[in-house]
C-alpha cells in the first residue's frame, strides 16, 4: 500500500435494519478522480461521508485518511447564511488569505454582484458557486464534490467544470454526480454503486 | 425610506397608547377622589420632581440598581457557563436541569424567606435576582446552542475550523436570538424579584425600604411614584443591556478572522 492511497475493505454502513453500503472494496490513489454514480438513495453521500470521516463503518475499515486533509462541497451548499460570501470563504482560509485572493476566485466562476450581501440573499446557482470556491481554496488532498453544478445553467456549468479541472490538478477528486457529462467532463473514473 | 416611516408610524401609535393609558389613568383617579387608594399621574409627576432634590434618593436607587445588576450580571456568567457544560456532557446536563426547575418553581416569597436564613438583607436583592434570572438564561442558551445546525458544524469539522471561529460563526449566530430574548425576560424578572426582596428583607437605603415605609405611613403618591422610578430604571437598563448585547454581537462578528 502506498502512503497516499486511501482503501476501503470491506465497507458496510447499516442504518438500522437498512443496509445502505455492502462489503465495498476500493483503493484510491493520490491524485485519481473518481466519478461516484448510482440511483438515488443508493449510499453516494453516504460513502462520502465514511470518506471524509464523518461516518464510521458499520463493519470493514477505511485505511489511509490519517494526517490527510480534506475540502468538500456538500450535497446542500452549508454556507453560514448570516454572512457574506466573502467570509464564507476565509472562515476556513488561514488568516494570510486575503480579500483580493477570494474575489480573484469568485471572478473565475464568474460570481458578481455578491459584495455586502449575506449569503442567503443570493440566489441557489451564486451559493453553489460560492460552496465550490471555498472548497477549492482550502488546500487539501483530497476534494469530495457532491452534486457540485447542482442548480447552475449550461453555461456556468461549463465555466465551473474549466475552473475545477484548472484548481484540482494534482488533488484527489471524489464526485458524486447524477450526470454522465459531468463524469466526462472531469475525465473521472467511474465508480458505479448498485 | 419604507421602513423609517412604519417605525415614525409605530412610535405614534405606541405614544398614543402610552398618551391613552395616563388619561384612564386621570380619569380613574378623578372618579375614585381619594388621596389614599390612588394617587393621579400629575401628583405622581410632582412627588418624583421633590424626590429628586433628596440625597436619600439617589442613594437608594444606586444602591438598589448595583445590587440587582449585579445579580443579573453574576446570573447571565453563571447561565452560560452552566449551558455550556450541559452542553458537552449528559449527566450535567441532567444535574443542572434539575435544579433549574426546582428554582423556577420556588415562589420568590419562599425564596426571600429562605434565603434571610442565610445571608443578610443587604446582600438579598443580589442573590434573589441571580436566582430569579440563573434558569431563564441556562434553559435559553442550552437551547440557543443545541439549535446549531448540525450540518454546520460537520462543514467545520471537514474544514478544521478553529474553536473560535466555530464560536463566531456558528454558534453565535444561533445562540444570539436565544441569548437576547432570555436577558429581555431576565432583567424584568430580576428587578421584580430584586425589589419583592428588598421589600421583605428592608436593606437600608433601598428602593425596597422606601417603598415600605410609604406603604406603611399610607403615602400613597411616594408609593406610586417610586413603582414608576423602578418601571423608568428597568426599562433604561433592558434597553442598555440589549443594546450593549447587540453591539457586543456586531463587534464579534464583523471583525473578520483575527484569530
Amino acid at each position: 500500500m502506498s502512503r497516499n492511497e486511501i482503501i476501503f475493505e470491506n465497507v458496510s454502513v447499516n442504518f438500522g435494519e437498512k443496509q445502505v453500503l455492502k462489503d465495498l472494496n476500493l483503493t484510491i490513489k493520490q491524485g485519481e478522480v473518481i466519478g461516484i454514480m448510482g440511483a438515488s438513495g443508493i449510499g453516494k453521500t453516504t460513502f462520502a461521508k465514511v470518506l471524509l470521516g464523518l461516518l464510521k463503518p458499520s463493519t470493514g475499515k477505511v485505511v489511509g485518511l490519517e494526517n490527510k486533509k480534506f475540502s468538500a462541497v456538500f450535497q446542500e451548499d452549508r454556507l453560514c447564511e448570516g454572512f457574506d460570501a466573502i467570509t464564507n470563504v476565509k472562515m476556513v482560509l488561514p488568516t494570510d488569505i486575503g480579500t483580493e485572493q477570494v474575489e480573484k476566485e469568485f471572478s473565475k466562476v464568474h460570481l458578481t454582484d455578491y459584495k455586502g450581501k449575506s449569503v442567503s440573499k443570493l440566489s441557489g446557482g451564486m451559493k453553489r458557486r460560492v460552496a465550490i470556491v471555498r472548497a477549492v481554496m482550502r488546500k487539501s488532498d483530497v476534494i469530495i464534490l457532491d452534486e457540485p453544478l447542482k442548480g447552475l445553467d449550461e453555461i456556468l456549468k461549463e465555466q465551473v467544470i474549466s475552473y475545477l479541472k484548472e484548481s484540482l490538478s494534482g488533488r484527489t477528486v471524489i464526485l458524486v454526480t447524477h450526470d454522465k457529462s459531468d463524469l466526462e467532463a472531469l475525465h473521472a473514473k467511474l465508480l458505479f454503486l448498485s | 425610506m419604507k421602513h423609517l416611516k412604519k417605525d415614525v408610524h409605530k412610535r405614534y401609535v405606541s405614544l398614543l397608547a402610552i398618551a391613552l393609558w395616563l388619561i384612564l389613568w386621570q380619569v380613574a383617579s378623578i372618579v375614585i377622589n381619594s388621596n389614599i387608594l390612588i394617587a393621579s399621574p400629575i401628583q405622581v409627576v410632582t412627588t418624583i420632581a421633590k424626590l429628586i432634590f433628596e440625597k436619600s434618593f439617589w442613594f437608594s436607587i444606586s444602591s438598589s440598581f448595583l445590587k440587582i445588576s449585579l445579580g443579573f450580571i453574576l446570573a447571565v456568567v453563571t447561565g452560560v457557563l452552566l449551558s455550556l457544560g450541559a452542553y458537552h456532557n449528559v449527566f450535567l446536563k441532567e444535574f443542572f436541569t434539575v435544579a433549574m426547575r426546582v428554582i423556577k418553581s420556588i415562589p420568590v416569597a419562599s425564596f426571600v424567606i429562605l434565603a434571610l436564613l442565610w445571608v443578610r438583607a443587604r446582600n438579598l436583592s443580589i442573590l434573589i435576582s441571580f436566582l430569579m434570572v440563573l434558569p431563564i438564561i441556562y434553559t435559553n442558551v442550552l437551547k440557543g446552542v443545541e439549535s446549531a445546525d448540525q450540518e454546520l458544524l460537520e462543514m467545520a469539522e471537514v474544514f478544521h475550523m478553529s474553536g473560535f471561529r466555530k464560536l463566531k460563526f456558528i454558534y453565535l449566530p444561533a445562540v444570539m436570538p436565544y441569548f437576547v430574548s432570555a436577558c429581555s425576560v431576565g432583567l424584568g424578572f430580576c428587578w421584580k424579584s430584586g425589589i419583592a426582596a428588598e421589600v421583605i428583607g428592608l436593606p437600608k437605603n433601598s428602593i425596597g425600604e422606601q417603598l415600605y415605609e410609604a406603604k406603611l405611613y399610607l403615602m400613597t403618591k411616594e408609593m406610586f411614584a417610586w413603582t414608576v422610578v423602578i418601571i423608568g430604571i428597568s426599562v433604561v437598563f433592558e434597553k442598555l443591556i440589549l443594546l450593549l448585547i447587540k453591539k457586543l454581537n456586531h463587534a464579534l462578528t464583523k471583525e473578520l478572522l483575527e484569530k
